[in-house]
C-alpha cells in the first residue's frame, strides 16, 4: 500500500490509499455528484485544472470503455474516491480505472471520507489543493496547496480545445462548432440529427466562421473562468444576429459576456446529473448533467436584449438565456448528458428548428 | 398547478392484513399519505382492516374504518362519507384492486368521488399483461415474447414453440402468488393451472426465460404536468428468475455504466409518461449482462415495497409526494422535506451503499421449500447503509437476526462440494453464505458465475470480506494490530465475527476496539450527498473521519425497535415503537430511534428526533449508545429483539427505562418463574425440565400425557409440539431436537381449555388492565393464531376477577413498569399461567383501539417516572366500551409451498385484521369477511377428522347441513357420522383409486374442508397433502373445529350479508374518558 493525500488550502489533509499513478498535482478541488458517468467525467475537458472528488464511493465498478470517453484524454489533475473499485465487471470494460489513470498519469487517491471533503467544499467554498503520494509532510503540502494558482489566473482552454479545425461529415445543415473544449458527445448529437459539423479552434475570427458557411453556430463547453476568453467572446459579438447560435456550459457564460452580462463564481459549482431545472418558457422541469464553477449574475441581464429562459430550482441561478429577438440562445448545463440524463437532448431538436426558421 | 380546490374531503384505502408480498411499507406509504394529505387541509376518511397499523390510530384521519376491504364495505363506508375523491394507490395491490372494482361497479359515479392519482384506465394498461404488451410495443419498448392464455393447452403449445423454460405469471396477484418457472411440460402443467386458478381474471401469461439476466428496478414519479424523475434504481444481486422482494438488492445499481443507467432510466420515463402515471411507479427490467439488450419485465403503477426501500435508501418520501401529486400539485410546488428550501423535483444522489436483505420464514416452517423463485416468500427484510458495498452487506446480514455474524453459516460450510454447487444453481435463501464458503473453497468467479448468475462484480466484493475473513483467523487475536482491526472495522466486520474468526470473546474485540479509540462516527443521509444543507435526522454509521450527529440540550431517550417482520414479531411491534416515541417527545423529551426496517413508520426520518438506521445488535446499539450517550434506553416495545437486547445494554452501563433486566429475566427464566408463581400461589401447567430423553419420559409420566414439549434448543424449527403418547413424545425426541444437559427439553401438561390473554401497565403499584381477551380456538393453537374477543363473551365475572387478581399479583411481583402480557388456560374451572412477557405484545395495537386506553403512551410515561394513579387511573379492568373487537389471524400459505397449515402451538399467522360491531356475531362476521375466510354458503364440505375430534364434528356437520352443504367423508369419519344419523357421500382416501379426495379437490369438487390433525400415523401425510390441496385450489381448510364453529355460526345467522352502518375507530368509546372508566 503506498500512502496518499489531499491537502486543501485551508490546512486539512485527508489521508488515503494512491491506487493510480504516483507523483503529485495541484488543482482547484471540486466535488461531483454522479453515482454513474466517472468515465465522462475524467474525460470531460471542462475539468482541465481541477481534481475531482466523487461523492459516490464506488467508482470503477464497470471498468473503462473507449466509447464513452468524452474526448481522447483525460484531464482532471487528481482523482479522490472512497472505494476505487480492483474488479471491475461489465461486457464492454476493456481495463480497470486505475490501470487508465495510470496510463494518463493522473494521481488517484482512494479509501478517504469524501463526504468529509464534500462537505468541507461545500461549507467553505472550493479550494485549491495537493494531491500527492510523494512528499507528504503536511508544512510541505500545506504551503504548497496555498501557492497554487487560482483557477481564473489560468489559461486553461488552449490546453484543451483543437488547434485545426476539422470536419465530421454529416448530409444535413453545416453546424460550425467553436472548441472550448468539447464533449464529444455535443458534435455526436449534432451528428444523429443529420448536421455536417465543422469543429473549429477558439481562436478562429468570426469571418473564418462565416466564411465556413454555417447554418447554424454552436459554442461548447470549456473549462476556466469565462472572463479569461476575451477574444472569443469578441468573436461572438461579431457572429450575434448573422447565425442561429446556441451556446452550453462556458458557450453559456460567453453568449451571454458577449451580449453584456457578468458573470461570476459560485461557491461550489453545480457537479452532478440530478439538478432539476425550469423552462420558464413551458414551466416544465428537467434533470439535467451540470459541470460549472462561474454562472451568470441574473442582475447583469437588466436592461439587456436578453431574457432568462431557465433556472436551477435548487438554487435559482440562471440556466439559460435566449435573446429576446434574435435567434441565439444559451444553456448552462448539459443537454449533451454523457454523463446524466438525456431528458434535454430537445434542445438540440430546438437548435435546428431554429436554423430550418431562420433558413426560410 | 396548485392544489385542487374542490377537493374538501378525501378517502384513502389501506392494504389490510400483513401477507408475503404486502407487509408493513404499506403502512408507511398511508401514514405518510394521510399526513400529507391533512397537511393541505384536506379531511380524510381511511379504510382498513389491519388494526395493527398506525395509520388506522384516530390522530392520523378524521375518520379511521377499521373494516373488512371489500367492495361490499368500502362501498357502504363512501355511502356513509361521501369523500370527494378516493385515494387508490398507496394500499397496495388490494387497494388498487378495491378501488378498480368499486369504480367498475359505478359506485364511485353514483356518489360522485373521483378517483385520484394515476388514472383507472393507466392502471389497467399496465396490470392487463395483454394491454400493457400492446402499450409497450406500440413505444417501441421490449417486452418478453409472451402469450396470454386462460388454459393449460394454449400454454404447452406456446412453450413448445419457443422452447423451455418459460415462466407463468398470474395477472392481478401479487409477491408472485401462483407462478413460477417451468422447465418442462409437467412442470408448466402444473404452474398454469395453479396460475390461473389464482387470477382474479383467470389468466395467465407464459413468456420467454431470461433467467440470469440483470434485474434492475427504477422507482420513477411523474406529476400531472408531465415532470418526471426518478427516486432511485435498485440492482438485483440475485438475478433474474429470482422474485426481487426475494433478492439481494443493493442501491444505487452497481454494474451499469451511464450509459446502460440512462438508457433505463430513458425507457421508465418514457413508460410512466406513455401510461399516464400520476404519483409513483415502479418499472422492472432485465437487462443481458452481454448487450445492450433489455427488457421490461413489469410496472406497479402505485406505492411498492421498492418504493418504500428507494424511499428509506434515498430520503426521498415517495408516498408522500405521490399524494400531493394525486390532489393536483406539481412535483415543484412541493416542498422537499430534506433540506427544507428546495423542491421534490429533482433526483436524490446517494453517498453511501444501501443492501436490502430478505428475511424469510424458515426458521419457523422446517418442512417448508426454500427454494427461491419468481414467487416471493420472504416475510419481511432489513436495510442496512453503508459506506462501501462490503460493509453494507454485511450489515444487512447480522441486522437479520439469524444467528449469522458474517457470511459464515455452520451447515452450509457442512455441505459437500456436489451439494454447494447445488445450492449456487438453484438458490434458496442461504445461497449468499453459499457464494462465500465457495469462495472460502477457492472457486473460481467464473465457476461460481457460471452456476449462479451472479455479477463478478459482486463477486469480487463478496471475496474482500473472506479474504479478510482469512487474515483475521490467520492473525489471531494478537495479528489485531490497530491498523488491522481498523481495517476489518472499516470493511464492516462486526466485532462478533471478528472474535470468531480471531478465537477470541466478542468482549475481547470490544475492549481492543475501545482501547484503540476505534468508533464509528455516523453520517447524515440527505438525498443529495452532502451537496447542500439538510435537516434530516437520519444517521447510519461508518468507520471515518467526520461525524454529523448533532444532539439536542434536552434529556433524551433510546427506543430500540423490533427489527425485520418476521412470523411471531410484526408489524404490531413497530406500532408499540412508533407510540413510545411520540409519547417520549410529547413528554418533551428527544426521542432517539434504532430499528433496520425498511418498510416501517418507525424508520420514516420524520418519526423520532433522530433515527439511527443501523443493526439491532448489541454492538451496533451500544456504538450509537456511546455517542448519545441517552439518559434511558427503552427496550420494551421492540419486541424480543429489543428484550434481547436489554441484558447487554445494562451491562455496558446504561440505564434501561421501565422494567428491570433482573425482573425480565424472572419472567424469562423457567426455573426462576416457576418459583416465583409458587411464592405467588399462581398455578401453572404441571411440568418440568428434561435434560436428557429418559428425564423427559420421566416427567411425562408423572404428569401423564397429553403433553407439550418444547426444546431449549431447536435444531429445525418444528420447534412446539403437543404429543399424546410415550411412542410419539420418542419420536419426538428422536427427529425434532437434541436433549443435551445445556440443551434440555422443556415437558409441560397440555392442558385442554380456553385460552385467554390480557395485556397490562402497571407502575410497580397500580396494575391497570384495559381489556381481557377470550381465543376462539383453545389452548394449543397459538395465541397469534387464534381468533381473539374482547371483551370475552362466555366468561364468569368471577374467572375474570380472578384474572385481574393474579395479573396485578404478578404484575406487582415483577416490578413492571410499563407493560405485560400474560396467557393464561382455563382449564376444567381452574385458571393457569401459560406465560408471561414483560413487554408489550401483539395484542396492544388492538387492545389499545377497542379500548381506547392509549396503552404505550401510558406506559412510556409510566417508564419515565409518572404514576398511574396521577394520571388518572387505578388498579383493576377498565370498564368495558359497548363494542365489540374480534381479531383474527392471516396466513400465507399460499405462498409457502410444503408448510403444513394445521394450527398447532406454534405460530404461523403473518398478519391479522380485526371487526368490529355492536354484537358478537356481526363482529366475528366482519373478522372472517376480512380476513378472507371466504366461506361459501353452500355446495360440498369434506370432513376427514381425527377420532378424538369426533363427537365436536357431529355438531358442525350438522350446521353444514342446516346451511344446505352436501358432506364428503372418509372412511372412519362417515362410519361415525353415519351413526349419528347423517348421510354422507364416502371418499376414497389417497392410495384407494381414483377419484381419491386430492382429485377431488384438484377437480375443484370440494368448497370447504374440515379436517383434523392426526399425529404420529399414517394419514398424517395424507391430512397434510389435503391441506395442501386445499390451499393450493383455494379451497377454505379448517384446522381447528373452535374455528370451525363459530364461522358457520357467523354464517348461519348472517346469510345475507350485513348492512349495520359502520362505525369510525373515533366513536368506538363513547364520550367518557378511559381513566373516567377506569376509576369507578
Ligand atoms: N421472463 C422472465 N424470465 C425470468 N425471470 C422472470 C421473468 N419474468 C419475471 N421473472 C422473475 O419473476 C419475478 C416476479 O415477476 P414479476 O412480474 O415482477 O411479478 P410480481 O408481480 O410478483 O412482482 C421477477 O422479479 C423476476 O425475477
Ligand atoms: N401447558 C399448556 N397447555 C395448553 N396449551 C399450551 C400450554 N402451553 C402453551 N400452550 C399453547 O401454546 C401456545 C404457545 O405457547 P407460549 O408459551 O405462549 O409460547 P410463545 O412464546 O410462542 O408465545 C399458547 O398460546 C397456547 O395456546
Ligand atoms: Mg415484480
Ligand atoms: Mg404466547
Amino acid at each position: 500500500m503506498i500512502n496518499a493525500v489531499l491537502a486543501l488550502e485551508d490546512g486539512t489533509l485527508y489521508h488515503g490509499e494512491a491506487f493510480a499513478a504516483l507523483g503529485e498535482n495541484w488543482g482547484e478541488v471540486v466535488f461531483n455528484t454522479s453515482m454513474t458517468g466517472y468515465e465522462g467525467v475524467l474525460t470531460d475537458p471542462s475539468y482541465c485544472g481541477q481534481i475531482v472528488v466523487m461523492t459516490y464511493p464506488l467508482i470503477g465498478n464497470y471498468g473503462i470503455n473507449e466509447a464513452d470517453f468524452e474526448s481522447k484524454r483525460c484531464f482532471v489533475r487528481g482523482f479522490v474516491v472512497r472505494d476505487a473499485s480492483r474488479f471491475p465487471n461489465n461486457w464492454r470494460s476493456t481495463e480497470t480505472l486505475a490501470d487508465y489513470l495510470r496510463k494518463e498519469n493522473v494521481v488517484g487517491l482512494t479509501g478517504v471520507d469524501t463526504r468529509a471533503i464534500t462537505r468541507r467544499i461545500r461549507n467553505h467554498g472550493v479550494m485549491r489543493g495537493i494531491i500527492s503520494t510523494e512528499n507528504l509532510d503536511p508544512g510541505y503540502l500545506l504551503d504548497k496547496a496555498r501557492g497554487v494558482p487560482d483557477l481564473s489566473e489560468q489559461e486553461l482552454i488552449s490546453q484543451v480545445a483543437t488547434d485545426v479545425p476539422f470536419t465530421v461529415p454529416g448530409n444535413g445543415y453545416r453546424v460550425v462548432l467553436i472548441d472550448m473544449g468539447a464533449k464529444l458527445n455535443i458534435i455526436r448529437c449534432l451528428n444523429e440529427r443529420g448536421c455536417e459539423v465543422v469543429v473549429v479552434p477558439p481562436k478562429t475570427s468570426a469571418d473564418e466562421i462565416l466564411a465556413l458557411k454555417p447554418d447554424g453556430i454552436m459554442i461548447s463547453n470549456g473549462p476556466g473562468d469565462p472572463m479569461n476568453a476575451p477574444d472569443t467572446t469578441e468573436t461572438i459579438k461579431r457572429l450575434i444576429g448573422k447565425k442561429p447560435i446556441f451556446g452550453i456550459c462556458l458557450g453559456h457564460q460567453l453568449l451571454a459576456l458577449a451580449l453584456g452580462a457578468r458573470t461570476y463564481k459560485l461557491k461550489f459549482g453545480h457537479r452532478g446529473a440530478n439538478h432539476p431545472v425550469k423552462d420558464l418558457a413551458t414551466g416544465r422541469v428537467y434533470i439535467t448533467a451540470h459541470n460549472h464553477g462561474f454562472a451568470v449574475a441574473e442582475d447583469s441581464l437588466a436592461g439587456l436584449d436578453i431574457e432568462v429562459s431557465h433556472v436551477n430550482l435548487n438554487d435559482m441561478t440562471v440556466e439559460g438565456i435566449r435573446h429576446k429577438f434574435l435567434p441565439v440562445f444559451a444553456v448552462q448545463y448539459h443537454p449533451e448528458a454523457a454523463p446524466g440524463p438525456k431528458d434535454s437532448e430537445y434542445l438540440f431538436d430546438e437548435f435546428l428548428e431554429l436554423i430550418a426558421r431562420e433558413a426560410r | 398547478m396548485p392544489r385542487d380546490t374542490s377537493l374538501k374531503k378525501v378517502m384513502v384505502i389501506g392494504s389490510g392484513p400483513i401477507i408475503i408480498g404486502q407487509a408493513a411499507e404499506f403502512d408507511y406509504a398511508g401514514t405518510q399519505a394521510c399526513r400529507a394529505l391533512r397537511e393541505e387541509g384536506l379531511e380524510v376518511v381511511l379504510i382498513n382492516s389491519n388494526p395493527a397499523t398506525i395509520m388506522t390510530d384516530a390522530n392520523m384521519a378524521d375518520r379511521v374504518y377499521i373494516e373488512p376491504l371489500t367492495p361490499e364495505f368500502v362501498s357502504r363506508v363512501i355511502a356513509q362519507e361521501r369523500p370527494d375523491g378516493l385515494l387508490p394507490t398507496l394500499g397496495g395491490q388490494t387497494g388498487l384492486n378495491l378501488a378498480k372494482q368499486v369504480a367498475e361497479s359505478g359506485i364511485l359515479e353514483k356518489y360522485g368521488v373521483r378517483l385520484l392519482g394515476t388514472p383507472l384506465e393507466t392502471i389497467r394498461r399496465a396490470e392487463d399483461r395483454e394491454e400493457f404488451k400492446n402499450l409497450l410495443s406500440r413505444i417501441n419498448e421490449p417486452v418478453p415474447e409472451s402469450v396470454i392464455v386462460s388454459n393449460v393447452e394454449d400454454a404447452l403449445a406456446f412453450a413448445r414453440e419457443i422452447g423451455f423454460p418459460v415462466v407463468v405469471r398470474p395477472a392481478y396477484t401479487l409477491g408472485g402468488t401462483g407462478g413460477g418457472i417451468a422447465y418442462n411440460e409437467r412442470e408448466l402443467a402444473e404452474t398454469a393451472s395453479r396460475g390461473i386458478k389464482h387470477s382474479i381474471i383467470n389468466q395467465i401469461l407464459v413468456e420467454r426465460c431470461v433467467i440470469g439476466w440483470k434485474e434492475i428496478e427504477y422507482e420513477v414519479m411523474r406529476d400531472g404536468a408531465d415532470n418526471c424523475i426518478t427516486v432511485c434504481n435498485m440492482e438485483n444481486i440475485d438475478p433474474m428468475g429470482i422474485h426481487t422482494g426475494d433478492s439481494i438488492v443493493v442501491a444505487p445499481v452497481q454494474t451499469l455504466s451511464d450509459k446502460e443507467h440512462q438508457m433505463l432510466r430513458s425507457a421508465a420515463l418514457k413508460i410512466i409518461r406513455a401510461l399516464g402515471v400520476e404519483g409513483g411507479c415502479n418499472v422492472q427490467f432485465a437487462l443481458d449482462p452481454e448487450s445492450f439488450q433489455y427488457y421490461v419485465i413489469e410496472v406497479n403503477p402505485r406505492v411498492s415495497r421498492s418504493s418504500a426501500l428507494a424511499s428509506k435508501a434515498t430520503g426521498y418520501p415517495i408516498a408522500k409526494v405521490a399524494a400531493k401529486i394525486a390532489i393536483g400539485l406539481n412535483l415543484d410546488e412541493i416542498k422537499n422535506a430534506v433540506t427544507g428550501k428546495t423542491y421534490a423535483c429533482f433526483e436524490p444522489t446517494i453517498d453511501y451503499v444501501v443492501t436490502k436483505f430478505p428475511r424469510w420464514p424458515f426458521d419457523k416452517f422446517a418442512s417448508a421449500n426454500r427454494f427461491l423463485g419468481t414467487q416471493m416468500k420472504s416475510t419481511g427484510e432489513v436495510m442496512a447503509i453503508g459506506r462501501t458495498l462490503e460493509a453494507s452487506l454485511l450489515k444487512a446480514v447480522r441486522s437479520l437476526e439469524i444467528g449469522a455474524s458474517g457470511l459464515y453459516l455452520p451447515e452450509v460450510s457442512g455441505l459437500s462440494d456436489d451439494q454447494l454447487a447445488g445450492k449456487l444453481r438453484r438458490a434458496d435463501d442461504q445461497r449468499l453464505f453459499a457464494v462465500a464458503e465457495a469462495i472460502r473453497r477457492g472457486w473460481t468467479f467464473e465457476q461460481i458465475n457460471e452456476l449462479s448468475a451472479i455479477d463478478k462484480f459482486f463477486l469480487a466484493k463478496i471475496k474482500n470480506i473472506v479474504d479478510l475473513e482469512k487474515e483475521i483467523s490467520v492473525g489471531g487475536l494478537a495479528g489485531l494490530t490497530p491498523e488491522f482491526l481498523r481495517k476489518t472495522k472499516r470493511a464492516g466486520f462486526s466485532d462478533a465475527e471478528i472474535a470468531r474468526l480471531a478465537g477470541a470473546s466478542e468482549r475481547a474485540v470490544r475492549e481492543l476496539r475501545a482501547r484503540h479509540a476505534i468508533r464509528p462516527v455516523y453520517k447524515m443521509v440527505d438525498t443529495c450527498a452532502a451537496e447542500f444543507e439538510a435537516v434530516t435526522p437520519y444517521y447510519y454509521s461508518a468507520y471515518e473521519d467526520a461525524d454529523e450527529v448533532e444532539t439536542g440540550e434536552r434529556k433524551r431517550v433510546v427506543v430500540l425497535g423490533s427489527g425485520p417482520i418476521r412470523i411471531g414479531q410484526g408489524i404490531e411491534f413497530d406500532y408499540c415503537s412508533v407510540h413510545s416515541v411520540w409519547a417520549l417527545r410529547q413528554q418533551g423529551y428527544e426521542a432517539v430511534i434504532i430499528n433496520c426496517n425498511p418498510e416501517t413508520v418507525s424508520t420514516d426520518f420524520d418519526t423520532a428526533d433522530r433515527l439511527y438506521f443501523e443493526p439491532l445488535v448489541a454492538e451496533d446499539v451500544l456504538n450509537i449508545l456511546h455517542r448519545e450517550r441517552p439518559d434511558g434506553v427503552v427496550v420494551q416495545f421492540g419486541g424480543q429483539t429489543a428484550i434481547n437486547l436489554a441484558g447487554a445494554v445494562h451491562e455496558a452501563g446504561f440505564e434501561i427505562l421501565g422494567t428491570s433486566v433482573a425482573d425480565i429475566d424472572r419472567a424469562e427464566d423457567r426455573e426462576r418463574f416457576d418459583k416465583l408463581l409458587g411464592e405467588l400461589d399462581i398455578p401453572r401447567p404441571p411440568g418440568g425440565t428434561g435434560y436428557s430423553v429418559d428425564d423427559a419420559l420421566t416427567i411425562a409420566r408423572r404428569i401423564g400425557f397429553p403433553v407439550l414439549v418444547r426444546p431449549s434448543y431447536v435444531l429445525g424449527g418444528r420447534a412446539m409440539e403437543i404429543v399424546y403418547n410415550e411412542h410419539d413424545l420418542l419420536n419426538y425426541m428422536a427427529s425434532a431436537v437434541k436433549v443435551t444437559p445445556e440443551h434440555p427439553v422443556l415437558v409441560d401438561k397440555y392442558l385442554i381449555g380456553k385460552e385467554l390473554e390480557v395485556d397490562a401497565v402497571s407502575d410497580g403499584e397500580t396494575v391497570v388492565i384495559p381489556g381481557i381477551m377470550e381465543h376462539v380456538e383453545r389452548a394449543g393453537v397459538h395465541s397469534g393464531d387464534s381468533i381473539a374477543v374482547l371483551p370475552p363473551q362466555h366468561l364468569d365475572e368471577q374467572v375474570k376477577a380472578q384474572m385481574v387478581e393474579y395479573t396485578v399479583r404478578l404484575a406487582r411481583a415483577l416490578n413492571v413498569k410499563g407493560l405485560v402480557n400474560i396467557q393464561y388456560v382455563l382449564h376444567n374451572g381452574g385458571l393457569y399461567v401459560l406465560e408471561v412477557n414483560p413487554r408489550s405484545s401483539r395484542t396492544v395495537p388492538y387492545l389499545s383501539k377497542i379500548t381506547g386506553v392509549p396503552m404505550v403512551n401510558l406506559a412510556t410515561r409510566v417508564i419515565l417516572g409518572t404514576k398511574l394513579t396521577d394520571l388518572g387511573f387505578k388498579t383493576g379492568l377498565v370498564k368495558e366500551t359497548p363494542l365489540i373487537g374480534v381479531k383474527a389471524p392471516v396466513f400465507s400459505f399460499a405462498k409457502l409451498l410444503d408448510v403444513d397449515v394445521a394450527l398447532g402451538p406454534e405460530m404461523k399467522s403473518t398478519g391479522e385484521v380485526m371487526g368490529v360491531a355492536e354484537d358478537y356475531a356481526s363482529a366475528l362476521y366482519k373478522a372472517s369477511v376480512a380476513a378472507g375466510y371466504g366461506v361459501p354458503h353452500k355446495g360440498t364440505a369434506l370432513v376427514t377428522v381425527a377420532d378424538k375430534d369426533k363427537d365436536d364434528a357431529v355438531a358442525i356437520v350438522h350446521s353444514l347441513l342446516k346451511l344446505g352443504f352436501e358432506i364428503y367423508a372418509t372412511d372412519g369419519t362417515a362410519t361415525m357420522l353415519e351413526q349419528d344419523g347423517i348421510e354422507v357421500k364416502r371418499v376414497r382416501k389417497l392410495g384407494q383409486g381414483s377419484p381419491n379426495i386430492i382429485d377431488l379437490i384438484m377437480g375443484n369438487k370440494i368448497h370447504l374442508i374440515i379436517n383434523t390433525l392426526t399425529r404420529g400415523k399414517a394419514p398424517e401425510r395424507d391430512g397434510f397433502r389435503i391441506r395442501r390441496a386445499a390451499v393450493e385450489m383455494g379451497v377454505p381448510c379448517f384446522t381447528s373445529l373452535d374455528t370451525a364453529n363459530v364461522v358457520l355460526d357467523v354464517m348461519t345467522a348472517i346469510k345475507t350479508g350485513y348492512d349495520k352502518p359502520p362505525v369510525p375507530l373515533q366513536e368506538y368509546v363513547g364520550p367518557e374518558d378511559t381513566g373516567a372508566r377506569n376509576s369507578e
